[in-house]
């Protein structure tokens, strides 16, 4: 088949795709002039859909395994666009990632991360530890650094060595730790967590305290707020323990 | 705000580096390891980009361990030094690796060594060296105290002088330090330094 064939076909599908899908547009005349003017939340020359930018997440190993806590708003610019976003994203039944940052870019590259991590098992008949997971996410931040990416995550899970908690971020940088809070409510979740945590907590103190630190967060942080969901990694993989909040 | 500080001795080479990981406002952690042990006999300390520093630092290990496996030879510290400041050089004009680095290494023959390399692919052999903002507190008492034929004593003294500096002049808080060291025996981690109370 000739390349402007190929090309052609390509286009036909695109559309064809919008036509069947189309999704709700704003009520106006001109959606994209409207959207453009209204959510500006811009990144380079043109406007583009920044979603997810201000967040509050949160993980934390304890005796009892690794709690996870994240608030579920997303805002563009100053208008908060969904206060019901998962920020939570699960790779597999052993691991999971959390989101801040730009949510195309997290959920994309986490997903991505989710068919890496497979591929291992499938080739080396056995689960992937934390810390390679961790570094092929690292890896592939690193290889499309200073590109525009927007993240900043927790891989957080259980493998033959123990629970385990990894920060990476869009620059590449990957470190090992006992705590970390990203996004911008972050400082006000470490002074909750920071004066609280101990390696002795029960489970139920445990989770009491990822849940208070999310919501001393939210109260100060505009760009946080909505719920908050709360995820308990143990030897069995992680469990989903709901949502609470309001 | 990384910080490096290294010193050659009679026999020994002794590289540092502070322990915080930090990006904008926040300090991550404060137990992060900034000197890789490239091989049995050579330290390699690095202050920069957390992300370039970690990534180059691999790179040369690993490519390191190769040339040794392909080959039957490993290198010498100062081969070491030209083949870091070779693959800076290269990485310099397309996108550097911001890191710079301290070597440190004993060689049967040479005895102990320390190299200067930075993100600019200058490479010197040094007595002392220091990377970063620290350098404008530490380099002084280096100068100072430096002397030819230091024992372990005297060198971890004076690594021990240039911390105490830090922690009561420079603003930001570097509170833990790797402190390690090679000689004959190879590389070995040397504990925290007792500081008196500024």
């Amino acid at each position: 088949m000739r390349l402007e064939s190929i090309l052609d076909l390509g286009k036909k599908k695109v559309a064809a795709a919008t036509d069947e899908l189309g999704f709700a547009l704003a009520g106006v005349k001109d959606p994209a002039a409207y959207s453009a003017a209204n959510f500006s939340a811009s990144y380079g020359a043109t406007q583009d859909v920044k979603f997810a930018k201000g967040t509050t997440t949160l993980a934390f190993k304890f005796d009892g395994g690794v709690i996870v806590s994240v608030d579920s708003r997303s805002t563009m610019g100053n208008y908060i666009a969904s206060q019901t976003v998962k920020k939570v994203i699960e790779i597999n039944p052993f691991l999971l990632g959390t989101m801040a940052g730009g949510a195309a870019d997290c959920s994309f590259w986490e997903r991505n991360l989710g068919t890496q991590c497979r591929m291992y098992e499938l080739r080396n008949k056995k689960r992937v530890s934390v810390a390679a997971a961790s570094k092929m996410l690292a890896n592939t931040m690193y290889r499309y650094r200073g590109r525009g990416l927007s993240m900043g995550t927790m891989i957080c899970g259980w493998d033959a060595s123990g629970p385990k908690l990894y920060y990476v971020d869009d620059d590449g940088t990957r470190l090992e730790g006992d705590v970390f809070c990203v996004g911008s409510g972050s400082t006000y979740a470490y002074g909750v967590i920071d004066s609280h945590l101990r390696r002795d907590l029960t489970v139920d103190e445990a989770v009491d305290l990822g849940r208070r630190a999310i919501a001393g967060a939210a109260h100060r942080d505009a760009m946080s707020g909505g719920w908050n969901n709360l995820y308990h990694v143990t030897e069995d993989g992680w469990r989903f323990l709901g949502q609470s909040g309001r | 705000m990384e910080t490096t500080i290294g010193l050659v001795g009679k026999g020994f080479a002794i590289v540092a580096a502070d322990r915080s990981a930090a990006r904008s406002i926040v300090v991550f952690k404060q137990d992060e390891d900034k000197v890789l042990v490239l091989d049995k006999f050579k330290l390699l300390g690095s202050a920069g980009v957390a992300a370039d520093s970690v990534a180059f630092t691999e790179y040369v290990q690993k490519n390191m361990a190769l040339y040794e496996i392909n080959s039957g030879l490993a290198l010498s510290t100062r081969a070491a030094s030209n083949f870091i400041r070779g693959e800076l050089a290269t990485a310099l004009r397309r996108g550097p690796y911001q890191t710079n680095l301290l070597l440190g290494g004993y060689d049967a023959g040479d005895g102990a060594s320390l190299y200067y390399i930075d993100y600019l692919a200058s490479c010197n052999k040094v007595n002392f060296g220091c990377h970063g903002y620290a350098s404008n507190f530490v380099l002084s008492i280096l100068d100072r105290e430096w002397k030819d034929g230091l024992t372990e004593e005297e060198g971890i003294e004076i690594i021990r002088k240039c911390i105490a500096e830090l922690q009561v002049r420079f603003l930001v808080s570097l509170p833990k330090f790797t402190i390690k060291i090679v000689d004959h025996n190879g590389t070995r981690d040397l504990p925290q330094p007792v500081l008196a109370a500024a």
